[in-house]
């Protein structure tokens, strides 16, 4: 298949396999940013494929898992008003929060609906305009424009029963919180492909600059991550860290201008609590005084009572990549996908699952 | 176990089979059902009747083996391309019976309809069946039909009961399978699945997604009797198990066999074929096609030398042209499935846990 085959290449995947190996000489540990990635390196099988001195560690980039746990407790508890139709990605349905998750909400009453985009939720605030329809935004760079577009879109409508739980987070803080804390040692960053086509590859350049750390930036094939991990062998051994725009198919320097400005025009930069770092500061979005009136935060105000962690979970260290899933005393024992008790078990991003699922056992 | 019902206990995967085996088959227990495959084959010894209606039939009146199998179709829309719930009501349940080896003979029709259901969409469904049925060479000869108020069902939810009898020599089962045994997939996978999930979505693809709903029991008559050619002394016995991958996708099939054979499966990932429209539907909401339903295609695991006489078959067939070996089955790790990935990376196939979701980012 078109732009898919051709990045997958068993003959060019050998061969970048081959050069990686010959270059390798010291013994670096990477991180994958994101959780897209973690999948993709699982389920192509590259972490045996690579030398014993590359080291792939999973990072934070997983949307839902890094949403805190009193933010899912508060869209259960918004989902749970009579009045309101919850519109929310798939991926947060089964996410466990201090109680319940909002797969057992809807088994309980209330109208939770899984959509593919937030312009799907504007259609069910068109057809029900007796209901008021939230948005769940949670995501990264990649899909806050698209909810930005919603509410604008809505705005322009003069539509009045929609509404959006912003828990829109920004990626380049939470590598900054990680790099600060020092937990884990790391010779580069595979940046996140998606959000990179939005924010452009110069929003990593903090990372050579002030960590002295090397980026690239990759897409989601196995090549584009070959590719990438291959570049940052080569600044690792040459001592010459930079950002690599490995994904040079979506990804410009300056990123997506026209996203950008929708995101910047709805959205204000703002402190976020993130799952395993906690409160970052300027690493959130929230909606913007002249569209509070979307807000369902100040719409709805509910009080979900204090959120409650999860004995035993790591999750939180699993996203800062202080341990590896495995590490967790829950793994595969109480905290299955069928059974998750952290995020990092339920999404389709989370490393956890893909741990589980495409196991490194040996087979 | 979660004391409310999910829908992931519908879903085919590792929440259905939990379902299954603590609570159905903790209270039904009996060993045929215990088999737990598609269909129940049940002995029927000392009785003499007449089968009549079959074309494919062979004569057996004293010791019948009879093939007994139901299922209910919920599926939403009724009406998708390449098919409807009429059309899947009867594929599904021939299907079953046809993965026991039997020849389908009889069905019956459970009709629960909503209120205010326009008469000429059932009319369109009926007439579905009809034809179904018709292509299939199986009756529709007993039914039922209760209607219920507004809101309690969607539309219309059909159930298809089934029974068919197994030729003589045949002995197909989901326990049957032995290292050595080549894997046959009769033909592309994720069909059915990405359609729907298209349909109920509103998701707009340029490239056309069809289900590939079709009944099954002429594929497997042709691969039997492909097998049973004295002249080169082949042997129905040699086909061991066929499965029909529907809800969880081949990943689950694979899994249900590995596990009830105690043997290990290996798949080759890039000789199991997908249709460029599916594997984009698939890539574009991050799913799986080895996890995505199918509703007309079905697994053989067949014995090393009759490899080649059973995919010729296959080959030859209108459901199953194109048909591939995707794998082997090994001693080696009993109860799980390995995939070789293109770049000739090794990963458990693991079975489908929860609900297919589509990824946010």
């Amino acid at each position: 298949m078109k732009y898919i085959d051709e990045f997958r290449d068993p003959q060019l995947a050998r061969k970048l396999l081959a050069s990686i190996r010959t270059r390798s000489k010291r013994p670096v540990r990477f991180m994958e940013f994101c959780g897209g990635h973690t999948h993709a390196i699982f389920r192509h099988g590259l972490r045996q494929m690579l030398p014993p001195t590359v080291e792939l560690r999973s990072g934070p980039g997983c949307p839902v898992c890094v949403t805190a746990n009193a933010d899912i407790d508060r869209a259960i508890a918004l989902a749970s008003e009579p009045r309101v139709v919850m519109a929310t990605f798939g991926d947060m349905l089964r996410v466990p929060g201090s109680h319940g998750s909002l797969q057992t909400a809807r088994a309980e009453g209330a109208d939770v609906r899984v959509v593919y985009s937030p312009l799907d939720a504007l259609q069910i605030a068109h057809g029900c305009p007796e209901r008021a329809v939230v948005f769940l935004g949670v995501g990264f760079e990649t899909t806050a424009p698209g909810v930005a577009a919603s509410i604008l879109e809505a705005e322009a409508g003069g539509l009045d029963n929609f509404y959006v739980l912003s828990l829109h987070k920004l990626t380049p803080p939470a590598t900054r919180a990680i790099l600060d804390a020092g937990e884990v040692r790391l010779a580069g960053i595979i940046g996140p492909g998606h959000v990179t086509t939005v924010i452009g590859s110069r929003a990593w350049e903090f990372l050579p600059r002030d960590y002295g750390v090397p980026c690239a930036v990759a897409g989601f094939e196995p090549l584009d991550i070959l590719r990438a991990v291959a570049a940052m062998v080569e600044m690792a051994e040459s001592g010459q860290p930079g950002v690599v725009n490995a994904y040079s198919r979506g990804v410009r320097p300056e990123g997506n201008r026209t996203a950008l400005g929708i995101m910047r025009r709805v959205f204000e930069v703002g402190e976020a609590e993130w799952r395993g770092l906690g409160r970052v500061p300027a690493s959130g979005l929230a909606l913007r005084p002249e569209y509070a009136r979307f807000d369902a935060a100040r719409a709805f105000p509910v009080d979900p009572g204090p959120a409650r962690e999860h004995a035993g979970c790591r999750c939180g260290d699993v996203l800062r990549g202080v341990v590896e899933p495995p590490d967790c005393p829950l793994f595969r024992r109480a905290c299955t996908p069928a059974q998750p008790i952290g995020p990092c078990m339920v999404s389709a991003e989370g490393a956890c699952a893909a741990w589980y699922r495409y196991g490194e056992v040996d087979v | 176990m979660s004391d409310k019902i999910l829908l992931a206990h519908g879903s085919g995967g590792q929440m259905s089979h939990e379902l299954v085996e603590r609570l159905f088959l903790r209270y039904f227990d009996n060993p045929i059902l215990a088999e737990l495959d598609d269909t129940a084959v049940v002995a029927v010894s000392g009785f003499r009747f007449q089968v009549s209606g079959s074309p494919n039939q062979r004569p057996e009146t004293s010791n019948l083996k009879l093939a007994f199998t139901t299922d209910s179709y919920v599926v939403s829309p009724i009406f998708f391309p390449g098919g409807d719930i009429g059309k899947l009501a009867v594929c599904g349940t021939v299907n079953d019976l046809a993965m026991g080896g039997a020849t389908p003979l009889y069905l019956s029709a459970g009709f629960i309809l909503e209120e205010g259901l326009p008469l000429a969409d059932l009319e369109r469904v009926v007439a579905s069946m009809a034809a179904t049925a018709r292509a299939a060479s199986v009756q529709v000869v007993t039914g039922d039909t209760k209607v219920v108020d507004r809101g309690k069902a969607d539309r219309l939810f059909i159930n298809t009961a089934g029974v068919g009898v197994v030729p003589a020599g045949v002995e197909l089962g989901g326990g049957r399978v032995r290292p050595g045994d080549v894997v046959i997939l009769s033909g592309t996978v994720g069909d059915h699945g990405m359609t729907i999930m298209s349909q109920r979505e509103g998701l707009r693809f340029d490239s056309p997604l069809v289900s590939d709903c079709a009944p099954l029991n002429g594929l497997v008559a042709a691969v039997l009797d492909a097998l049973s050619s004295p002249e080169d002394g082949s042997s129905v016995g040699a086909a061991h198990c066929l499965r029909d991958p529907t809800r969880g996708g081949l990943a689950t099939t694979l899994n249900e066999v590995a596990g009830k054979s105690d043997v290990g499966i290996e798949i080759e990932e890039y000789a199991v074929p997908v249709r460029d429209a599916v594997r984009a539907a698939c890539e574009l909401l991050g799913l799986d096609p080895l996890y995505v339903a199918n509703e007309g295609k079905l697994v053989a695991f067949v014995a090393p030398e009759m490899a080649g006489v059973v995919l010729d078959a296959m080959r030859a067939h209108e459901y199953g042209r194109e048909a591939a070996v995707i794998g082997r089955v090994t001693a080696e790790h009993a109860g799980r499935v390995v995939l070789r990935t293109p770049l000739g990376a090794r990963r458990v196939l693991d079975m489908l846990v929860g609900e297919q979701l589509p990824r946010i980012c």
